[in-house]
């Protein structure tokens, strides 16, 4: 609830009485009073919680890695003999299309938007976000957004032009379903949620810090989650560009892709490809973020170089910028673009390697634990480095006009994704798992997870090498025997693998959802400090009160967390420890504060983004629809506008006489 | 509008309020919206198909006004921050009022030049010059018109009374939202009308 009153120090009351169940209503808004539930369904539709809507993107990331999981095995079952018959064409370009839209925009862009939700404030000494109701405005957007996409499975067929969606190919006469619609709005919608996210966690990292934290003492996740703010800050509205100009010449009828008419078909490409670009910085700079936390921890050592990590982190982003059209290299650019993006290119690989070096620094001379978590981090050094060595050779232009379109860069991305992005994203659910629901993933569990979706990924992935340098195109949805080829470069023997692979795979990940559900029936719960971690988040209790922090601490030092529990001994300059992390804990409860407040739930995020699909659906179906949607998202606005983040008291009905005064003395 | 902090006194890290911060960078971000929609109508500009061109339909002295009216709304617009600092209600909501008249004649001069431009044969679907204009100065009217709700709004709310938060500051942050769009139009008015294709 919103206000939290504290006992004064010195009463033996419990610590905490939030004042929720005495609290009633009185104040409207826009026709609605306060949402007041505490706990149960509407304790999460209405919340503004940082932790809760984390929690939320993270679920709904899952659901749709699943999803986008199934997808991945068809393609593989399709392709894993000549001349396949689990798919026809078109249902094949329909599954390749939404693989990829749901892993990049459904998965791995919500996973990361969740761990920066529930973290950011967390390793930064705050309570909440700096918008709170944004926050979970930008959440139901990404939900709202994933099932317009979606939807146009049970309406006629999804979106089929490609995640990349090319026009003129995805204009109206070669995409005539209406998928590519339901495609073009739903990710419009979704870019909404990544637009107030980022203006969101920017504000948030630069004003919401706890004192002392200086911006180069912050955690270096938090560091990859601000570069990946700004990236999308600016990305997100040339995207957003590119998909009105579609939706428009889809259903309005305007010419920009028509290119009997004259139009450029380079167009597309470019204004996607700058969003596109940068898009990829967006999925793996999270995750280079997580394991930056995930190694130090595990290799009981200060990260290697943090100045070089973060900086080389920010010069990513920069170079990410310049360097979209060696995605175009065979569409004719002309020498000199292709010189200066190869360049370009080219030098993005060295603040990568930086950051690889220093991992591997960090690692070096340590007391290495190999925990789950250890595991997925050391296993995204390796083969993100193999990803990006592929990458290199895309980088050199006569050698790409050789790959262009075949599944060696299918190899390629899915080393730096697969092994990049998503191995990060399991680092941190083995990390962080006991932090968000105070119980620890199973480690034998985890280890099984762990090393079949290594095997099962290299095994996928890793054929694709071959299969590409031979010649196979991507999206093609057979291959035939007569053109296989012989020997060790037979195209049929290197699919098989691959999709043997894929198999394995799934059932490494199964083995995650297994654990996920062993550990919620565990009665087990995780020690307070079960890495031995060093940053700001695990300085709360397992998982965090709803206020995080029951003080918000100073900070002095990068690790702050470590150095409260150890100290330099002078005579031996090692480290020894002076405290447990439950003394920490103490310390903090001693000096609480009295009154805390904290960002009240509220009705408007959900009622605004359920506005969204209506407009979408009407644009696509029948404007008066669209017309009845934008009356919603007005009505919540209206209501919005007039109500204030923070409830003041007089929101409330007076307390009843058993109860304590609601915030009765703040200043 | 304007989520407020998490507490209402807190003090910053930077110093600037978390709206202001938030204002700046989602203003950042709208300049590379209109950045793609310029970029497109500069690279189509020329591309008539069989209608109109530029030079045949634009009336520059009538966007000329059009165009001064918008700008002297940022001068009004400023005089309203001024009265909300000084904690004049009656000047603010004055001054809001009349940024929205001037915003409101400038809105009605874009639909009158669309209809004049309608009836001279440039529609949406005409050529890639016709789509790649009304998608342009489309994309700002509409900005412009959302502003002009913001104020409207906002005048019905302080007239009640019912500003959460600072009321200076929710003032001064659709000012800022204002003058971008302003803004925005000069660059518009420059690229599109003023220089020959």
């Amino acid at each position: 609830m919103a206000i939290i009153e504290r006992p004064a120090p010195g009463t033996t009351v419990p610590a905490l009485t939030p004042a929720a169940p005495a609290i009633t209503p009185s104040r409207t808004y826009g026709a609605l009073r306060r949402p007041v539930a505490t706990t149960g369904w509407k304790s999460w539709l209405f919340t503004v919680d940082h932790k809760k809507l984390g929690l939320m993107y993270g679920a709904t990331a899952l659901f749709f890695f699943i999803v986008g999981g199934l997808e991945a095995v068809l393609i593989r079952l399709q392709l894993a003999a000549p001349d396949g018959k689990v798919l026809n064409a078109d249902l094949y370009n329909q599954m390749f299309t939404m693989h990829a839209t749901t892993m990049v925009f459904l998965f791995v862009m919500p996973m990361a938007a969740g761990f920066a939700n529930y973290f950011v404030p967390l390793q930064i000494g705050a309570r909440d976000v700096a918008f709170p109701r944004i926050n979970a405005f930008g959440f139901w957007c990404l939900l709202a957004g994933g099932i317009v996409v979606n939807l146009a499975w049970f309406l006629g067929g999804a979106a089929d032009g490609g995640w990349f969606m090319y026009a003129p190919n995805s204009g109206p006469v070669f995409s005539p379903s209406k998928g590519v619609d339901f495609w073009t709005l739903g990710l419009q919608i979704a870019g909404i949620a990544s637009l107030t996210g980022a203006i969101n966690l920017i504000v948030t990292v630069l004003n919401m810090r706890a004192p002392g934290m200086t911006l180069m003492k912050m955690p270096v996740f938090t560091w990859m989650i601000t570069v990946v703010q700004f990236l999308l800050l600016f990305a997100v509205p040339v995207i957003t560009v590119a998909l009105f100009l579609l939706t428009f010449q889809r259903s309005f009828g305007a010419q920009f892709f028509d290119v009997a008419a004259g139009a450029d078909p380079l167009l597309w490409q470019h204004l996607f490809w700058i969003f596109g670009h940068p898009e990829v910085y967006i999925l793996i700079l999270p995750s280079f973020g997580i394991i930056s936390e995930v190694l130090p921890v595990f290799s009981r050592k200060p990260l290697f170089g943090y100045p070089f990590v973060v900086f080389s982190g920010a010069a990513i982003g920069f170079v990410g910028w310049g360097v979209w059209a060696h995605h175009m290299f065979a569409s004719g650019l002309g020498p000199v673009s292709v010189a200066v993006f190869s360049l370009a290119t080219m030098a993005i690989a060295v603040p990568t390697g930086v950051k690889i070096i220093n991992w591997t620094l960090t690692m070096w001379g340590g007391k290495l634990v190999f925990t789950t978590a250890m595991k997925f981090a050391i296993g995204l050094v390796v083969l993100f480095t193999i990803g990006g060595l592929s990458g290199v050779t895309h980088s050199v232009a006569p050698s790409d006009t050789q790959q262009t379109d075949t599944y060696y860069i299918v190899a390629h991305f899915h080393y730096v994704l697969f092994g990049g992005a998503i191995f990060g994203i399991f680092s941190g659910f083995y990390y962080w798992w006991p932090k968000m629901f105070g119980k620890m993933l199973n480690e034998r569990l985890g280890s099984w997870n762990f090393w079949l979706m290594v095997i099962g990924m290299n095994m996928t992935f890793g054929p694709m090498h071959i299969l590409g340098l031979q010649g196979q195109p991507r999206r093609m949805y057979v291959w035939t025997e007569a053109r296989a080829g012989e020997g060790f470069f037979n195209l049929g023997f290197w699919n098989l693998i691959a999709s043997i692979g894929s198999l394995i795979l799934t059932v490494g990940i199964g083995l995650f959802l297994i654990n996920v559900v062993v550990t919620a029936r565990s009665k087990v719960r995780a020690p307070l400090d079960p890495w031995n971690a060093r940053s700001l988040e695990w300085m709360t209790s397992n998982p965090p009160k709803e206020h995080n922090f029951d003080s918000i601490p100073h900070v002095h030092h990068l690790d702050e967390f470590f150095h409260r529990k150890y100290e330099e001994d002078p005579t031996t300059h090692s480290m020894r420890e002076v405290a447990s992390a439950e003394d920490v804990l103490a310390e903090l409860e001693r000096n609480a504060d009295q009154h805390i407040h904290m960002p009240s739930p509220s009705y408007w995020p959900l009622v605004l983004a359920c506005g969204m699909p209506f407009v979408a659906l009407g644009v696509i179906y029948s404007i008066p629809v669209a017309i009845a949607g934008g009356l919603i998202m007005l009505y919540a606005l209206y209501g919005w506008a007039l109500e204030p983040s923070t409830a003041p008291e007089s929101d409330f009905d007076a307390p009843s006489s058993n109860g304590h005064a609601v915030g009765a003395s703040h200043g | 509008m304007a989520d407020t902090a998490t507490h209402e006194a807190h003090v910053t890290s930077t110093g600037l309020s978390n709206v202001k911060l938030g204002m700046w960078l989602f203003l950042g971000s709208e300049c590379l919206l209109f950045g793609g929609l310029i970029s497109t109508y500069m690279l189509y500009r020329g591309r008539v198909s069989n209608g109109p061109t530029p030079e045949q339909i634009y009336d520059i002295p009538f966007t000329s006004v059009s165009s001064f009216v918008l700008l002297m709304s940022s001068l009004t617009m400023v005089l309203a921050v001024a009265a909300a600092h000084k904690k004049d209600d009656r000047g603010t909501n004055l001054w809001l009022t009349v940024t929205a008249l001037l915003g409101a004649t400038f809105v009605g001069g874009q639909v009158y030049e669309f209809t004049a431009f309608y009836n001279e044969g440039l529609g949406f679907t005409t050529s890639l010059f016709g789509s790649s204009f009304y998608t342009l100065t489309g994309f700002h009217g509409v900005h412009v018109t959302v502003g002009i709700i913001m104020l409207m709004a906002l005048v019905a709310i302080n007239k009640r009374s019912r500003v959460p938060g600072s009321k200076s500051e929710t003032v001064e942050m659709i000012g800022l939202y204002w003058h971008f769009v302003d803004i925005v139009w000069i660059i518009i008015f420059t690229l599109v009308y003023l220089i020959p294709v």
